[in-house]
């Protein structure tokens, strides 16, 4: 197995609030290897994005900080590096990719200048080079007429368009980790998938790894190697893709799946887990799931499970 | 037959796009009340420019046997109590309001918008400190405000302007803070940040130029509102200083005379009101344009 590109322990991100400390983020483990695609499940408000900026190291100030752990990047603690090592590592060594194709782009400035933008800082290209660099990505991105849109505005692209762009800035320093937060859940189904195709291509022409942070199973199945299952600010699961699809082990899981519509489902009411995901900071004894599982016991409600399996890289956090 | 076929066909072009501001230069010029607008401006700016060119007079030559002329084909506006011709006084007056107009609110939306920049990205105990500036300077009616900071450096055009710039200052600051704060949650503006861009190049690059709009808007009513706080202080002796032919100093020189030779009041009046009408029909079309949500 390749040397892990980075690898999280025990990571806590906190909200202050005028109710004190929440923890948003309780305690993930994870790892992601060079190259690797790695999904991060869960339902809103689990702790997705915000595990995400806090890699980034773009938590909102002062409310978020990160409250223990590490994240290892290369060897780098990114919890505790300083801003000015952090703003030479974001957009050429881990870039991000957001949700809203329609607002990641300054209205005023033009896709060319947006792409030569981030080359000129990080790789200190020349005006020409970065213009003619930012043609070559568009045109890497599979968007035609390369030479003619880095001249246009972003309001005269569409959506999916936009969300090519977006890509193109992110890899134009070719990170070595690209962090997408729900990359396609703004666009149609068919751009979706044409989308998420080049991400996968690109993935395997550059060797970028991808951080891809999603609550659509169906993203998952189709780009991922391994799956992250989140709930309540902790990893309920983890495994390879047809672990967490053929073998889900924690009820969580099972819910989720149960929970996708099949082509051959006679039409009747879609499944969908009871309840909603508590608050942060809500339950503080026991497995967090416990209240909605239809399998729960006495030591549920008391006692924490650990992540463990019995299978390597296939592990979850279930008393059963 | 065939020639109805050819008239149904209509001619469908390709919408053209170019930048942002060609696309509102066009919504602008179809804006009737804002190219009236504009007009006006261009009318009085011509008139400050050309004033050497059009007229042979000098403004402040005297002519005390011609005092208080009605207007006529020599003098077109009449002449004032020291025999002044009134035309050339007005157009020479002209450079003066729109001087201070532009200069004072140059000097507010400069000083305004690096507060309000300060304040809005900074946050916490800068945007504190001020933002009580500004509640401050708005405690005091502006006018007033403008009257003692004159008062305390002594009359003269500059101190006038300085004064009407300070009062101003805090108009654009609140703008401009507002709008950033809402910048600052722009995904746009997250997505620079995750480029790895510092402070100084995201303010400059995605938040200054996407601020603009407001502070175009808001800077072309301001200098209709400056050029009459001029006209006031003018009017209260606490601006320009005679012989020099301020609108608002000409307006109080000759209100003895208002109902024997009324020109000398008259035009005077008209100017200030219509290079102030024409910089509010501007700012409201520039605010169509610039500000879409604002519409109606």
């Amino acid at each position: 197995m390749a040397e892990p590109l980075m690898t999280i322990q025990n990571l806590q991100t906190h909200f202050v609030t005028d109710k004190g400390a929440v923890p948003a983020v309780d305690g993930i483990d994870l790892h992601i290897r060079k190259g690797e695609i790695v999904g991060i499940v869960g339902e809103s408000g689990c702790g997705k994005s915000v595990t995400s900026l806090s890699i980034m190291g773009l938590l909102p100030k002062p409310a978020g900080t990160i409250a223990g752990g590490h994240i290892y990047f290369k060897g780098e603690d990114l919890a505790v590096t300083r801003e000015r090592r952090m703003q030479a590592l974001r957009g050429n060594e881990i870039s991000m990719i957001f949700q809203e194709p329609m607002t990641s782009l300054n209205p005023l400035m033009t896709i060319g200048e947006q792409i030569s933008e981030s080359l000129r800082i990080h790789r200190r290209m020349s005006r020409k080079e970065a213009w003619r660099e930012s043609i070559a990505m568009l045109d890497k991105v599979g968007i035609c007429r390369a030479e003619s849109i880095v001249r246009e505005y972003p309001h005269q692209l569409s959506g999916g368009m936009r969300q090519r762009v977006m890509i193109a800035i992110a890899l134009c320093c070719e990170p070595e980790l690209l962090i997408a937060d729900e990359p396609t859940t703004a666009l149609d189904v068919t751009i979706q998938a044409q989308i998420l195709d080049l991400m996968k291509k690109l993935n395997e022409e550059t060797g970028t790894a991808i951080l891809m942070i999603t609550h659509d199973l169906g993203v998952v199945a189709e780009t991922c190697h391994r799956v992250v299952v989140m709930y309540a600010g902790k990893v309920v699961e983890e495994g390879s893709v047809k672990d967490i699809f053929y073998k889900p082990r924690h009820p969580y899981t099972r819910g989720l799946i149960r929970s996708i519509p099949k082509m051959d489902s006679d039409g009747g009411r879609l499944y969908s887990i009871p309840g909603s995901v508590p608050l942060p900071g809500t339950i503080t004894e026991g497995c967090r799931f416990a209240p909605r599982c239809e399998h729960a016991y006495e030591r549920c409600r008391t006692e924490i499970p650990e992540l463990q399996g019995e299978e390597p890289g296939h592990r979850s956090r279930c008393w059963l | 037959m065939a020639q109805t076929a050819a008239k149904v066909q209509t001619v469908i072009q390709p919408p053209v796009f170019t930048n942002p501001w060609s696309e509102g230069w066009r919504s602008f010029r179809s804006n009737k009340m804002a190219m009236a607008g504009l007009f006006m401006i261009l009318l009085f700016i011509g008139a400050a420019i050309a004033a050497p060119y059009i007229t042979t007079f000098d403004y402040k030559e005297q002519d005390l046997m011609g005092r208080l002329q009605a207007p006529g084909a020599e003098h077109w506006f009449g002449t004032d109590d020291l025999g002044r011709d009134i035309f050339t006084r007005i157009m020479y007056g002209a450079r003066i309001s729109l001087w201070v107009g532009f200069s004072s609110v140059m000097g507010s939306i400069l000083i305004g918008t690096l507060l309000g920049i300060a304040a809005g990205y900074y946050g916490r105990w800068v945007d504190m400190l001020i933002s009580r500036g500004f509640d401050i300077l708005l405690a005091f009616p502006g006018i007033l405000l403008a009257i003692a900071i004159v008062a305390a450096l002594g009359p003269s055009l500059q101190n006038a302007l300085l004064a009407i710039a300070v009062v101003n200052v805090p108009v654009f600051g609140r703008l401009v803070r507002a709008k950033v704060l809402s910048l600052k949650n722009e995904e746009y503006v997250t997505a620079a940040r995750a480029l790895g861009m510092r402070n100084g190049r995201i303010i400059m690059h995605h938040i200054l130029p996407n601020c603009l709009g407001p502070v175009i808007v808001q800077g072309t009513l301001s200098i209709a509102t400056a050029i009459i706080e001029a006209a006031a202080l003018g009017f209260l002796g606490l601006g320009a200083q005679p012989p020099e032919p301020e609108w608002g100093k000409m307006l109080s020189d000759s209100r003895q005379f208002i109902a024997t030779a009324p020109w000398t009041v008259i035009f005077p009046g008209l100017s200030i009101m219509l290079t102030v009408l024409g910089f509010n029909l501007m700012g409201d079309g520039l605010r169509d344009v610039l500000d879409p949500k604002m519409k109606n």
